[in-house]
């Protein structure tokens, strides 16, 4: 077991894990963070993507350890008293269906817009190819994120 | 005795409003209650032994070594559940011959495709469980897979099942098809292939399962857990009164969680074994393995007409890939689409075959559209052959041949009455939409010029039945239940209102859209209506959510409890008000004395009252809450016209949507957002299955598409934009409405396709096969030309090698499937 201090939505953890523990397992298990869900077992989802250090990961490719000592935002935490935009566009394009794709993809346009901040449709598509929707076929996320770089999210 | 016979929405009506969703704040926040996110004290984790063969006995078994391992509580193989597991359910046994085999939730003696499960290990946590499974012992005898359903059916074919790999043979045929095929001036024939596809929701299963003294709770990311709990109680002979299923909120289903799986009893069995909860949730590699897949038919079809194109007959020859064993509704599905394969057109005679093949792989069942995508395919297919034949343009010859919109309702040759449609504006619209003339002089220009990269233009005229359905037909049709819808409305002192409805959403809205109708019908604000499902205890009864049925089936049954609400309010509205019910006159939220309207009282009011019950008249009972169930008189025929532009590059095979469009004719629309965000996931999985996905096995009988690596659901890259618009026809029933859940998806396929083979013929590509990845496509078209096959294949395959990267279109999962291919180009 390994000792980690990994700060999760503005709350500091310190706890033992097994090294060969994924990063996405401690935050649903250990932390108690289920807003971030695993689709796949081989990266391709992009279901379970969350920030760390600020930059989008998928949780489930990066073990718990290498989290030691970063600064990691989950869905929970995008909401600061009010919706985050990203979080506000996707409801008001009804951007999400099922909504078990949605974490992962607002956090992932969220490394998105902070890269490019005025995406074209085209960057929009490209920027999430990396997380699979089944449901919406993308039309909205594409017009929710566009929404929200409208709105200036990352200002 | 109210007045309402149909439904006239006032101008502030919420019918037809663009409501924001009421599910999504818990799904935007990460607030939602999925399966796996459950945790109960000492609760278990299972994991599962799967057999590595497509077809093997087993000939030892040992868990015991697994016991010894760290945080192991049990290990079991196939015969600890022996006596008390039963036989996974088939509901539908389309013939009365049918062989149904005994499909035991895990395995005792011989396995049939790879995936099945014949150990679990039962630990503290997933990864425990995980790491004992090496400790169990099994070994087998390796007996021959069946993977080809062609050569299933021969003798002296390896054998899946002691019976045969025959499951059954439905046989349906109208009119005289000797007079209709005899001396008919074009008789076409064609084959097709049905690839078989992964439905891959993207909430993989989960399962937790408690019993506490007898009384069993089971969660699981299922579409039907009404039908899961009596399901439950036949399989395992728990009481039914003690069983209790709640679906939470499940991340989509498409059909895959439409069943009774072999997780779900076995993790009922085990909880009741150890007396403490259990959890298992299933990898993404291991659902690819275990979850139903869906579609995967051959298709032999041939069709006479005259010389003017008037169809006159129609023959369909299927076989179809039950998989290992009959699931659920396995049968069924392509039963299905034997009454959709003659589409919007008019002919006189039709017959159709279907033989279900064991084979040594997954069993199929439903998956989005089920059935009719598959008979939408080839009838649209061949409607486009039969415009070659001819020289006419594809929508010239379906004019030719469709249902005249004065001539609803009508009754098709598979003998289903279409109740509305019009097929002449869903087409006018579409081509103004997708400026078809247009398109068609720039596909010209490509033409002479010889652009390397060609147009096509794609033309999908659909229709299809859902809304299931009428219990009487699905009696007729041998199916195991009724087609019925129940909703429940509770009436709160408050005034507040509590709908509980039996359909069992998934992802597609229904506690906004439910809050809609009800807001309309009953007179209050929206806000204040609470929707209630998916769980057993708190709805009772159901039939739960698939086949497009939830608003026409289960938006019914709401109207219909709204209208008892009414019809008791009114009579506690004559006590409050001192006057007879029959002066009263209602009007939504309000029943007033006629001609006096300010004398009156709101729903609100009533319930107060009723909740008081100090001065109710004499006899009445203190409740105005109403249960409704509904049977629906017919199918919903939803339809529309989509059109397809596709840019073919005829050096790379590589295929690039260039516009598409989708008219739909869906009837009312009770939120174009919802209807919007259906049709919209509807086609990216009708494109799916034409451009990118196959589930694919191996000689031996191995799935090799285990991975979203390999089992390409697009991207938001692969997809295109849509325009979309809509029609309406209003249906036969009180709201007016139609599904919409499976529209996209049935119509998208044959018109992307249409539209390659369109963009190619002048190549002399006449079809490929699907999924038309570049390498397919690229290899029919050097068919055609009669090109050194071989040394252009290898010169191909390095160019892509060069262009492409391990997740694209062209990776590795296409590198298959060729001897499926042959004959691809005629």
């Amino acid at each position: 077991m390994t000792e980690i201090t990994v700060t999760v939505d503005g709350v500091k953890y310190a706890d033992h894990v097994e090294p060969r523990m994924l990063l996405v397992h401690y935050l649903r298990e250990v932390v108690g963070k289920t807003g971030t869900p695993v689709g796949c077992d081989t990266s391709n989802c992009g279901a379970c993507t969350v920030l760390m250090d600020g930059q989008s990961v998928k949780s489930c490719a990066v073990l718990a350890v290498q989290a030691d000592g970063a600064n990691i935002t989950t869905i929970e935490g995008m909401a600061n008293g009010s919706l985050h935009p990203l979080q506000r566009a996707f409801h008001e394009e009804h951007a999400l269906q099922c909504g078990y794709c949605t974490p992962g993809m607002i956090m992932a346009a969220a490394d998105l817009l902070r890269e490019n901040p005025h995406p074209s449709d085209t960057e929009i598509r490209e920027g999430l190819e990396g997380n699979l929707c089944r449901c919406t076929g993308y039309e909205n996320i594409v017009r929710a994120v566009r929404r929200a770089a409208e709105a200036g999210v990352s200002e | 005795m109210t007045a309402q016979t149909e439904i006239a929405p006032a101008p502030d009506a919420e019918l037809g409003k663009a409501r924001l969703r009421k599910e999504d704040e818990r799904l935007i926040t990460g607030q939602t209650n999925w399966t796996d996110n459950i945790k109960l004290p000492g609760m278990l984790h299972i994991a599962f032994v799967r057999s590595p063969f497509a077809h093997a006995r087993i000939t030892s078994m040992d868990v015991s070594a697994a016991l010894t391992e760290p945080g192991v509580i049990a290990a079991y193989s196939g015969a600890d559940f022996a006596a008390e597991q039963g036989s996974l359910p088939c509901a539908w046994p389309v013939t009365p011959d049918i062989v149904i085999p005994n499909h035991p939730p895990m395995a005792t003696d011989e396995v049939r495709y790879v995936g099945e499960a014949v150990a679990c290990v039962v630990a503290r946590d997933r990864y425990a469980a995980t790491d004992a499974l090496n400790a169990i012992e099994v070994d087998y005898e390796p007996l021959p897979p069946v993977l080809d359903m062609r050569t299933a059916l021969e003798d002296g074919s390896p054998k899946v099942h002691e019976a045969g790999n025959l499951s059954y043979d439905f046989l349906f045929t109208q009119g005289d098809m000797d007079t209709a095929f005899h001396d008919a001036p074009i008789v076409l024939e064609r084959t097709y292939r049905q690839q078989r596809l992964i439905p891959a929701a993207m909430e993989p299963r989960a399962v937790v399962a408690s019993c506490v003294g007898g009384e069993f709770t089971l969660w699981s990311a299922t579409q039907i857990p009404h039908v899961l709990r009596v399901m439950l109680a036949m399989v395992t002979g728990i009481p039914e009164q003690n069983l209790r299923v709640i679906a939470p909120d499940v991340g989509g289903g498409f059909g895959s969680k439409l069943q009774v799986t072999a997780e779900e009893v076995l993790a009922v069995l085990i909880a009741r074994k150890l007396g403490r909860p259990v959890k298992w949730t299933e990898s993404r590699s291991e659902g690819n393995l275990t979850v139903h897949h869906g579609r995967d038919q051959w298709q032999q079809l041939r069709i006479a007409a005259d010389s003017d194109g008037r169809i006159r007959g129609l023959e369909v020859d299927l076989l179809a890939d039950m998989g290992a064993y009959l699931m659920l509704v396995t049968p069924g599905v392509p039963v299905l689409g034997a009454f959709m394969f003659p589409g919007i057109y008019k002919m006189a005679a039709y017959s159709f075959r279907c033989r279900g093949v064991f084979t040594t792989k997954m069993p199929t069942d439903a998956y989005r559209g089920a059935g009719r995508p598959e008979a939408t395919f080839a009838i649209e297919r061949l409607m486009d052959e039969l415009a070659t034949e001819l020289g006419l343009d594809p929508l010239e010859v379906r004019e030719r041949n469709w249902i005249k919109h004065e001539e609803f309702p009508y009754t098709t040759v598979a003998g289903l009455t279409y109740d509305s449609g019009n097929y002449e504006a869903a087409t006018a619209k579409a081509k103004g939409l997708f400026d078809y003339d247009a398109l068609r002089r720039e596909q010209q220009q490509r033409r002479t010029s010889g652009d390397p990269v060609q147009l096509g233009l794609g033309v999908s005229t659909f229709t299809e039945m859902c809304g299931l359905a009428p219990s009487r037909v699905l009696g007729s049709l041998a199916y195991g239940a009724g087609g019925w819808e129940q909703a429940s409305i509770r009436m709160l002192p408050t005034g507040k209102v509590e709908v509980v409805t039996g359909s069992s959403a998934h992802g597609q809205g229904h506690e906004t859209a439910w809050s809609q109708i009800v807001a309309d019908q009953l007179g209050v604000p929206f806000e204040d209506i609470r929707v209630l499902h998916g769980d057993t205890q708190v709805s009772p009864r159901g039939m739960d959510t698939y086949g497009s049925r939830s608003l026409a089936v289960g938006g019914m049954a709401l109207v219909m409890a709204c209208d008892k609400v009414i019809d008791k309010a009114r009579v506690i509205a004559a006590g409050m008000l001192e006057v007879s019910a029959a002066d009263l006159e209602w009007t939504p939220g309000r029943w007033a004395v006629r001609g006096d309207p300010d004398k009156g009282v709101t729903i609100a009011e009533i319930a107060l009252a009723t909740f008081a019950a100090h001065a109710l008249p004499e006899g009445v009972e203190p409740s105005i809450d109403a249960d409704a169930t509904y049977d629906p008189e017919n199918f919903s025929f939803p339809h529309g016209t989509h059109l397809c532009a596709t840019e073919v590059d005829t050096e790379t095979g590589f295929v690039k949507i260039r516009s598409y469009v989708a008219v739909d004719d869906i009837g009312k629309v009770v939120n174009p957002l919802i209807v919007e965000g259906q049709v919209h996931g509807g086609l990216a999985q009708g494109i799916a299955q034409a451009l990118y996905e196959e589930a694919v096995y191996d000689d031996e009988g191995n799935l090799i598409t285990t991975t979203l690596a390999d089992y390409l659901i697009p991207s938001a890259t692969d997809l295109p934009s849509y325009i979309t618009g809509r029609t309406e026809s209003p249906a036969a029933n009180r709201l007016g409405v139609k599904g919409v859940g499976e529209a996209g998806t049935i119509a998208s396929t044959p018109a992307v396709v249409n539209a390659i083979v369109d963009a190619l013929r002048p190549l002399g590509v006449a079809d490929i096969t699907m999924p038309c990845t570049p390498e397919r496509v690229w290899r029919a078209i050097q068919a055609a030309r009669g090109g050194d096959q071989a040394s252009a294949a290898e010169q191909h395959a390095a160019r892509q090698s060069d262009q492409t990267q391990g997740n694209s279109p062209q990776g590795v999962a296409r590198e298959r499937g060729d001897a499926e291919q042959s004959g691809g180009a005629a």
